[in-house]
């Protein structure tokens, strides 16, 4: 038993950095993603929830492949904290992002916005 | 008194978590910084329910990891949105109803609907939420029902305790 839980330490200790590492990665090709659908979007607050899935996704990913990553368990706490300031904060500015547009009279886009006649077209495969 | 004692606790704790030196002359000073914010605290009058809000840890400590798990789904679905060749989507603003009472309550609830991708909560007024949707099929009011409920319950029976 005794053998088996050392073990385990020992290939935790050898995973835990390449898994961070690649949960980093995914965590930046999300914020890219995000990045590509502010691109995409066509009007400001449709460019609002690509932008989310940068604050989220992204953010949390990094954040837990650091947290893997981490020496210590002061790292963590700290780490920790981030994620519930990122949490509380980035819902705050995304929303008065959205209401000073709101209140500044800014029209959303409503309804279907389909390919046709989008610049987008040309990149499809035909 | 157990305010004093709950928010003595939480400083301590986030001190701890901060530091990482155990020298007799940083705990001094961490002594002295945690007398100093109680005092500053105690001039202040934030020593009560609002300044220690353990009461709530329960129903948020069960309220996050749904939020979590909600975060994740939407994601895929504006990921998708995002990626997809042909840009397919269908934006909407809708008006949804809030059965949350308090203030706590309702802004925890218009920020989970920022927070989720997909959905931004424009304005709030009274007890009607403005929200903007990347999809009109997910921004239907009933889409916002379990959200609310579990809102409420998570931050409002505590204020009837009082």
């Amino acid at each position: 038993m005794a053998d088996f839980v050392l073990l385990a330490g020992n290939t935790w200790e050898t995973v835990r950095f390449p898994l961070g590492g690649a949960v980093c990665l995914f965590g930046a090709i999300l914020c890219v993603i995000g990045t590509i659908g502010v691109m995409r979007f066509p009007d400001f607050y449709t460019r609002l929830h690509a932008a989310s899935i940068t604050d989220t996704s992204g953010a949390f990913l990094v954040l837990a492949g650091m947290a893997l990553m981490a020496p210590s368990w002061l790292v963590l706490v700290k780490l920790f904290c981030m994620l519930g300031f990122l949490v509380l904060t980035s819902a705050t500015g995304s929303h008065a992002l959205a209401n000073a547009a709101h209140t500044a009279g800014l029209q959303p886009k409503i309804g279907p916005v389909g390919q046709a006649g989008h610049q987008d077209h040309e990149e499809g495969d035909h | 008194m157990a305010y004093l004692l709950g928010i003595f606790v939480a400083i301590v704790a986030f001190w701890m978590g901060n530091s990482g030196h155990y020298k007799p002359l940083m705990l001094g000073f961490a002594a002295l910084s945690v007398g100093l914010t109680l005092l500053l605290s105690a001039r202040l009058k934030i020593i009560d329910r609002e300044g220690a809000p353990y009461v709530r840890f329960v129903g948020f400590a069960t309220y996050y990891p749904w939020l979590f798990w909600e975060i994740v789904k939407s994601n895929v679905v504006v990921i998708k949105a995002c990626l997809r060749a042909d840009l397919d989507i269908n934006p909407a603003l809708v008006k949804v109803k809030t059965t949350c009472k308090t203030d706590l309550a309702k802004v925890t609830f218009a920020n989970s609907i920022t927070l989720t991708p997909g959905t931004v909560t424009v304005e709030i007024d009274g007890d009607k939420l403005l929200v903007h949707g990347l999809y009109e099929a997910n921004t239907v009011p009933e889409a916002f029902e379990e959200m609310d409920r579990r809102c409420a319950r998570a931050a409002d029976p505590s204020e009837k305790a009082s």
